[in-house]
């Protein structure tokens, strides 16, 4: 694996190549023979590369982060080729998980607590004390010895330094000494200085320590990872969500420390070295910190550095490594690293000359750490401009970022500035009973009128208990088995009959949903109580006290950057139930009903997302849209959760089974049991109807609770291969038409990628599959639109799906926090405000009790009631918008355009420039848009009360009616007033403009021409002749006369002047006639004319008269002068008559006759069809033309008599036209 | 008027190899007497066109042309009031008003220091008054004139049949009732491919749902449909289909003047 490392360092293999080699993409062309020789030998390696490269970074960066537990890479031991370790144990199993940064930790009491438990059902922490207790002697020390960090190893054995590491081995630091851990700033004594020992200070242990340095997330899951919802510490828990709170001795913390300690040891390389950073205090977090200032000029080995970030970056794109976010949380990690922690030994930095290779360590200080981060970052881009406002706002002023790659910083800001993603972390359980449900819970629906009451009172008992939970979770000491498990199972004894059982799971499943489903923090109460309180601070201090709230109440962590599966919030309680209600029958009828809940959920469709036509107005619905399906899959999840839970839950165990018979035994067993529901084909139907966006993360949430035996049953197996083949066609920086959006997609990566790391995933899943390219052709042909081009997916509901994203953000804030003296109070407090005057003030009619009235009032009906009068409401406050648009707005663009025509008559035909124009008209009309709210109001008003009074039964009581209609107006009215005063301005605006852009260009070309623009008359039928058809006639006169045409062909006399006709129609009737059309009409008749006056149309008839009568001629002449006179409205070519072509025709003719043209130009001038000028000037360009010696002489004769003759009265036109044909008369008649 | 596929195709089977001209053209509506000329000149381009697009190449070739100009000079030098330029198109087999196409380009590159623009080539082709030289001017007016299947007039009156066949069909829709969105509507509305009409109310004709309606200045037979369908609308209309263009009538009008039999 180095090896190929070595290669691309020495730069043999380009990164492209390796990536491609990597991705096991069939060989590409782009490849050098060179690079491809290499490659191929390397072939065997290939698949351990990905896992080598990360385990790679994250030994080369355990200098940088010593402190922090290391960043969980899931990847199988690929150490065996690792230079510096030859004979580093392969280690199988679990261990694998953490070997990167070894050595492993003793397994954590909260995983090994699950099987104490079970054995013997013990209360309390003591067996996590029983396992920690195991002290330094135990495994871990000695494993620690074998698995050294590769650069101390390698300077072991190059430099023979005495600093051995193996100190720690065989000396084992006294933890019960005191001395050896003084407190914090404390001067060290003497010698002992030398050892990096400080006393850790007891809290950051616990849960300080979890915030943003997650531990080796599965081994030991983060303890109290919610502290709003602690769990009690359940001794039939198989979850082992970690100590009870409330009951830490200091012998316990002690445990923590010792290990913490231990731990350090081991991870740094010269732990008893002096160096001259030894003596200071390790980093912390807490407490004030002198950290190293990164700095782009020091960086050591800036190519090789680049180039292994491009590998890595490159990797990340192809999706290559199993968890996204993860290794975005790495690279941050090193960004924001505070301080090298071994010093650099002289011996250790590579030679001037010396080829720098895989051998020295890569990062070499924190400015090679940053650098490499920036570097990376910069190449993850897309994807961190979709993260959060808050993680923008954080990255973006990251200093380091700044100093590193003022470019990237210069994005970061431009995506935090144009982000509107805030996204609210914190989830509000509201704990609303369901209510009666008379459709299914009446007593026709029950056997006897006993069961009936059984179950009535059943949903007391089942209340009361929650209430009872609710009040109590939160107390240190109470505990829910003990304080409720008696009551729960002695009411599921009472469930005797199959229906009440499904009457039970039915109440217990809506209750679940309600209460656990939290739609992204919408409509949830603040602080959960006294509204009448919060409504005295008015909207924008409730918007202060939310954030304040926030920061009080979302849980710092949820467990590093990838979590195990737990039961947040509420989500506890019912877990609780299952497990102490511990009945078969109440798990089976809760996994049917599970199973058909989600089968129904998952059907969810959503009216087509089209390119409507104002994004505006579309966002009024589509955010209902995107609203419904965050709803239904955030209920998908819950229920996939605990339909996994309760599945997989007799088969739970923490680890997989000790023999390999055994193994094999409970696979024989296991795959007779068919699947509790047939996830596998919902999963081929989601993909294959690309809706994966809605099926996967569900589906995910269904596979996190599985055992240890399920990834290796065929069925799973399948699945697991399934979803990594769809990991891998998440490329985000592909982004073709019809292909997932962005956001979906990076919702998938999160979520499989959080998969992937689940313990009970088996760590070589993800790198040991092989031909990835094979068996994933879903053939989305099914549906033309699936949800997954769909925009559904937006931060809010990434970040409620995946928490774990958010440890991004608390990464880099607590990286700001940390060095706040420089940076200057980036975490602003929020000065909480009191609430005086509070009994002064008269108790308003708030909002807060408005809205919990209306809910009261919901709760009481029927819920065909609720979702008509949300109905309504949504429809009638779209539909306001629409109206107000219609109205107002279009009076404003009316008002707009009347205001621009007279700017434009004032100031001529110079309008000045448009943006100017737009700028002046909105500011004095966008006033105007603030009656948008009145009149939405009003119309609100009007509309809702109808519309709800025609949905509802007639038998609804007219109180009940009156609050629904009311209820229904204020809601539409919110709706559209929201959006309106949003987006009103910007409505106008748009509309502004679009006026006039379109006035303006109306204005442009030939304004004359529009003005006079006239359609045929009314009484006209539309029977005149086609445009076309006349065209294709003329055509084929002049086709005729152009020749060549047989001796028989020519045109009747008749049918010449029945064109004209014709032609006359169609220009009177304008209904068929187009531009073009009339322009190639008029451009025909022009050179109709110019045949008509050279004699050139060959008449049917005699031969011996094939030619038209002059009469005939100088009719159809007449003709044509009154249809371009009268009837063309496009502008008729009649400098044509005199282009050198056309006067050309009248040279081949003898003999030659000038009289009809001197006829029409004379006839053009008095209709005022042409100016004598313009004719002047053509017959004065005709005479440069080139023409026999005879036609220029007459041409000029023909010039002059334009020129003397002034404009003639008819009789001295008729004596032209007696003019003999022939040359000698005209010249004698001039 | 429904034409039928066999009709189609024997119409068709008289014009292979058959110059685009008047006498062409005069000569098949001998031969159908029943069929309009429009019709007929409606088959002969769109067979035509395959043709040309078939054949189209060869012609372009650097010694094509050298040979084409050669001859065209040789023709002129010895009658330039000869039809020189349509006799040597009809003679390879090519359309003329392509063939003064090609003869005008290479005219204007001997002449011309720059090579000459498209819309200067247009413009001459369109007002051959234009061409520097008379007699290539002459040569090249008689081409066009004379090519029933290409060249300026021939594209207006194709023009002009789709205009006039759009508002021949737009008033049948307002005759029938049916409620629909034009083109310039779709345009506003920000879609960007749009058929003629879109009916608002979708109505069935024959069995079939029609959802929009295209009227094209072209026969529909199979090739160019299937090209139209998807280069244009297959995109976004899922499955509404309009086989209607598919042999029927000079135009589609047909498809909506079926709308009242149903």
């Amino acid at each position: 694996m180095a090896a190929v490392l070595e290669s691309l360092l020495r730069e043999e293999v380009s990164v492209a190549a390796a990536v491609r080699w990597i991705a096991r993409r069939t060989q590409s062309s782009e490849d050098s023979p060179g690079e491809a020789a290499v490659l191929r030998s390397l072939r065997p390696l290939r698949k351990e590369f990905v896992p080598f490269l990360l385990n790679f970074l994250r030994e080369q960066s355990c200098r940088v982060l010593p402190q922090g537990p290391p960043t969980p890479a899931k990847a199988p031991g690929a150490s065996a080729t690792l230079p510096g370790r030859p004979g580093g144990p392969p280690r199988g199993g679990r261990g694998a998980r953490s070997q990167l940064f070894p050595p492993p930790e003793p397994p954590s009491p909260a995983a090994e607590a699950p099987l104490a438990r079970r054995g013997g059902r013990r209360r309390g922490p003591a067996p996590a004390r029983e396992r920690g207790s195991r002290g330094p002697g135990g495994p871990e020390e000695g494993v620690g010895g074998e698995s050294l960090p590769w650069a101390g190893a390698r300077r072991l054995r190059g430099s023979g330094s005495p600093s051995s590491p193996s100190l720690a081995l065989c000396d084992p630091p006294n933890l019960s000494n005191l001395e050896e851990f003084p407190p914090v700033g404390s001067v060290p004594p003497g010698p002992a200085g030398t050892k990096p020992s400080r006393r850790i200070n007891p809290t950051p242990v616990s849960e300080e320590r979890s915030l943003s340095k997650p531990k080796t997330c599965f081994t030991s899951p983060p303890i109290s990872c919610v502290p709003s919802s602690q769990p009690s510490a359940l001794d039939t828990s198989p979850w082992g969500l970690g100590l009870p709170p409330g009951c830490r001795s200091l012998q316990e913390e002690r445990e923590m420390l010792r290990k913490e300690r231990s731990k350090q040891l081991q991870q740094s390389p010269t732990p008893s070295c002096p160096t001259p950073e030894s003596g200071s205090p390790l980093p912390s977090r807490t407490g004030s910190l002198t950290d190293e200032a990164a700095d782009p000029a020091r960086v050591s080995s800036r190519q090789r550095l680049e180039l292994v970030a491009l590998v890595y970056s490159s990797c990340i794109a192809e999706n290559l490594v199993p968890n996204l976010f993860l290794e975005l949380f790495f690279v941050l990690q090193l960004l924001t690293a505070r301080r090298m922690v071994a010093a650099k030994d002289s011996d250790l930095e590579p030679g001037p000359g010396v080829l720098e290779s895989v051998g020295s360590p890569l990062f070499q200080s924190i400015h090679d750490c940053v650098f490499f981060a920036v570097r990376v970052l910069e190449r993850q881009f897309p994807v961190l401009s979709y993260l959060d406002k808050g993680t923008l706002k954080l990255l973006a002023e990251n200093e380091r970022l700044l100093c590193f790659s003022p470019a990237l910083q210069g994005r970061l800001r431009a995506a935090y500035e144009g982000s509107v993603a805030k996204v609210s972390l914190v989830m509000l359980p509201s704990a609303q009973a369901v209510s009666f449900q008379p459709e299914t819970d009446n007593r026709a629906n029950f056997s006897s009128d006993r069961a009936f009451h059984t179950f009535k009172k059943q949903r007391d008992v089942f209340y009361e208990v929650l209430r009872e939970w609710e009040d109590h979770h939160e107390e240190p000491g109470w505990d829910f088995e003990k304080g409720l498990g008696s009551r729960i199972r002695a009411m599921m004894g009472q469930l005797s009959a199959a229906c009440s059982h499904s009457h039970f799971v039915r109440l217990f499943q809506k209750q679940l949903l309600q209460m656990c489903q939290s739609p992204g923090g919408a409509g949830g109460t603040v602080l959960g109580e006294a509204p009448d309180v919060l409504s005295m601070l008015g909207a924008d201090k409730l918007g202060r006290l939310r954030r304040l709230q926030e920061r009080l109440v979302a849980p710092q962590s949820s467990g590093g950057p990838c979590p195990p599966p737990t039961f947040p919030g509420c989500q506890g309680f019912f877990r609780d139930f299952i497990l102490s209600a511990s009945s078969f029958q109440f798990n089976q009828h809760l996994m049917d009903s599970l199973s058909l809940k989600i089968r129904e959920l998952n059907g969810l469709t959503l009216p087509p997302h089209e390119p409507n036509d104002d994004e505006g107005e579309a966002d009024v619905d589509w955010q209902g849209e995107r609203r419904q399906f965050a709803m239904v899959l955030l209920s998908l999840r819950l229920l996939a959760k605990f339909l996994g839970f309760v599945a997989f839950l007799p088969y739970r165990g923490p680890e997989p089974p000790p023999t390999r018979e055994l193994q094999d035994s409970i696979l024989a067993l296991r795959s007779q049991v068919p699947p509790v529901l047939d996830v596998r084909t919902l999963l081929w139907q989601g993909l294959r109807a690309r809706r994966a966006v809605l099926t996967v993360p569900w589906l995910v949430e269904f596979l996190s609770f599985a055992d240890h035996i399920v990834p290796l049953l065929d069925y799973y197996r399948s699945i697991f291969s399934l979803l990594l083949h769809l990991h891998r066609s998440l490329v985000l920086a592909q982004e073709r038409e019809g292909e997932m959006c962005f956001l979906n997609k990076l919702l998938l990566l999160a979520v499989l990628g959080w998969l992937f790391q689940i313990p009970t995933v088996p760590e070589d899943l993800f790198f040991s599959e092989e031909d990835q390219s094979d068996g994933f052709q879903v053939d989305a042909v099914s549906s033309e639109y699936g949800l997954d081009s769909v925009p559904v997916v937006d931060q809010q509901l990434l970040y409620t799906c995946c928490p774990y994203i958010g440890e991004l953000r608390k990464l880099l804030a607590s990286w700001v926090s940390g060095s706040s003296g420089r940076s200057g109070g980036f975490v602003r407090k929020i000065t909480p405000t009191t609430t005086t005057g509070l009994g002064a003030q008269p108790p308003q009619t708030s909002q807060g009790l408005q809205a919990q009235l209306a809910q009261a009032f919901f709760h009481n009906q029927p819920p065909s009631l609720r979702r008509t009068v949300e109905f309504v409401a949504e429809r009638i406050g779209s539909n306001c918008v629409k109206h107000i648009k219609a109205t107002l707005v279009a009076d404003l663009v009316r008002q707009a355009e009347a205001l621009l025509q007279e700017q434009l008559v004032a100031q001529g035909q110079e309008g000045g420039e448009a943006a100017q124009l737009v700028e002046s008209l909105c500011s004095q009309l966008c006033p105007h848009g603030a009656q948008a709210l009145t009149q939405g109001r009003e119309f609100c008003q009007k509309k809702s009360p109808g519309a709800v009074r025609a949905l509802l039964p007639e038998e609804t009581p007219a109180a009940v009616l009156s609050s629904a209609e009311n209820i229904a107006v204020g809601l539409a009215t919110e709706k559209a007033c929201t959006w309106l005063s949003a987006n009103i301005t910007a409505l106008i605006r748009r509309e502004v403009k679009a006026a006039v852009s379109r006035i303006l260009r109306a204005q442009g070309p030939e304004p004359a021409v529009r003005g006079e623009r006239r359609g045929c008359s009314r009484a006209c039928e539309h029977h005149a002749p086609l445009p076309s058809h006349l065209i294709s006639e003329i055509k084929d006169v002049l086709s005729l006369a152009a020749g060549p045409r047989d001796p028989e062909e020519g045109v009747p006399p008749e049918h010449l002047e029945q064109l004209l006709g014709q032609l006359g129609q169609t220009l009177q009737c304008r209904q068929f006639l187009c531009p073009p059309a009339e322009q190639h009409l008029a451009k025909c008749s022009v050179e109709l004319a110019s045949l008509l006056v050279a004699d050139k149309i060959p008449i049917l008839g005699p031969p011996a008269q094939r030619r038209l009568e002059r009469g005939q001629a100088r009719r159809l002449l007449h003709m044509l002068l009154s249809l371009w006179k009268e009837d063309f409205q496009a502008p008729v070519p009649l400098r044509l008559l005199l282009s050198p072509r056309n006067v050309g025709l009248l040279a081949d003719t003898r003999p030659r006759e000038w009289d009809l043209l001197l006829f029409l130009l004379r006839e053009l001038v008095e209709k005022g069809l042409m100016g004598r000028m313009e004719i002047e000037a053509c017959l004065g360009s005709l005479r440069a033309a080139q023409w026999p010696e005879d036609f220029s002489e007459e041409l000029a004769t023909l010039f002059n008599l334009f020129l003397t003759e002034p404009p003639l009265p008819e009789p001295q036109l008729r004596a032209c036209e007696l003019v003999q044909p022939n040359r000698g008369t005209v010249l004698a008649q001039s | 008027m429904i034409l039928t596929k066999a009709q189609y195709d024997e119409i068709a089977q008289c014009l292979v190899s058959v110059p685009p001209t008047r006498q062409s053209l005069r000569k098949l509506k001998q031969r159908f007497p029943s069929q309009s000329q429009a019709t007929l000149l409606s088959i002969f381009s769109q067979e035509y066109q395959k043709h040309i697009k078939r054949t189209h190449a060869k012609h372009h070739t650097l010694e094509a042309i050298e040979s084409y100009y050669q001859r065209y000079l040789n023709g002129v030098l010895k009658n330039g009031a000869a039809p020189v330029l349509l006799e040597l198109a009809n003679e390879v087999d090519y359309a003329p008003s392509l063939m003064a196409r090609i003869i005008l380009e290479r005219f204007l590159q001997e002449h011309e220091e720059t090579p000459p623009s498209k819309s200067v080539i247009n413009s001459m082709l369109r007002d051959p008054s234009q061409i520097p030289d008379g007699v290539l001017a002459n040569q090249v007016y008689q081409c066009t004139v004379n090519d029933c299947c290409y060249g300026p007039l021939v594209d207006c009156i194709k023009h002009a049949i789709g205009h006039e066949h759009e508002v021949l069909l737009r008033d049948l829709l307002l005759e029938k009732n049916l409620s629909f969105l034009d083109e310039d509507q779709l345009r506003a509305k920000g879609y960007d491919k749009t058929p003629d009409f879109i009916l608002q109310v979708p109505v069935a004709v024959e069995g079939h749902i029609i959802h929009w309606i295209e009227s094209k200045a072209s026969f529909g037979d199979e090739c160019s449909h299937h090209a139209y369908l998807h280069d244009q609308f297959w995109s976004y209309w899922n499955s509404s289909e309009l086989e209607h263009h598919h042999c029927c009538g000079s135009s589609f009008i047909t498809a909506a003047s079926q709308c009242h039999l149903t």
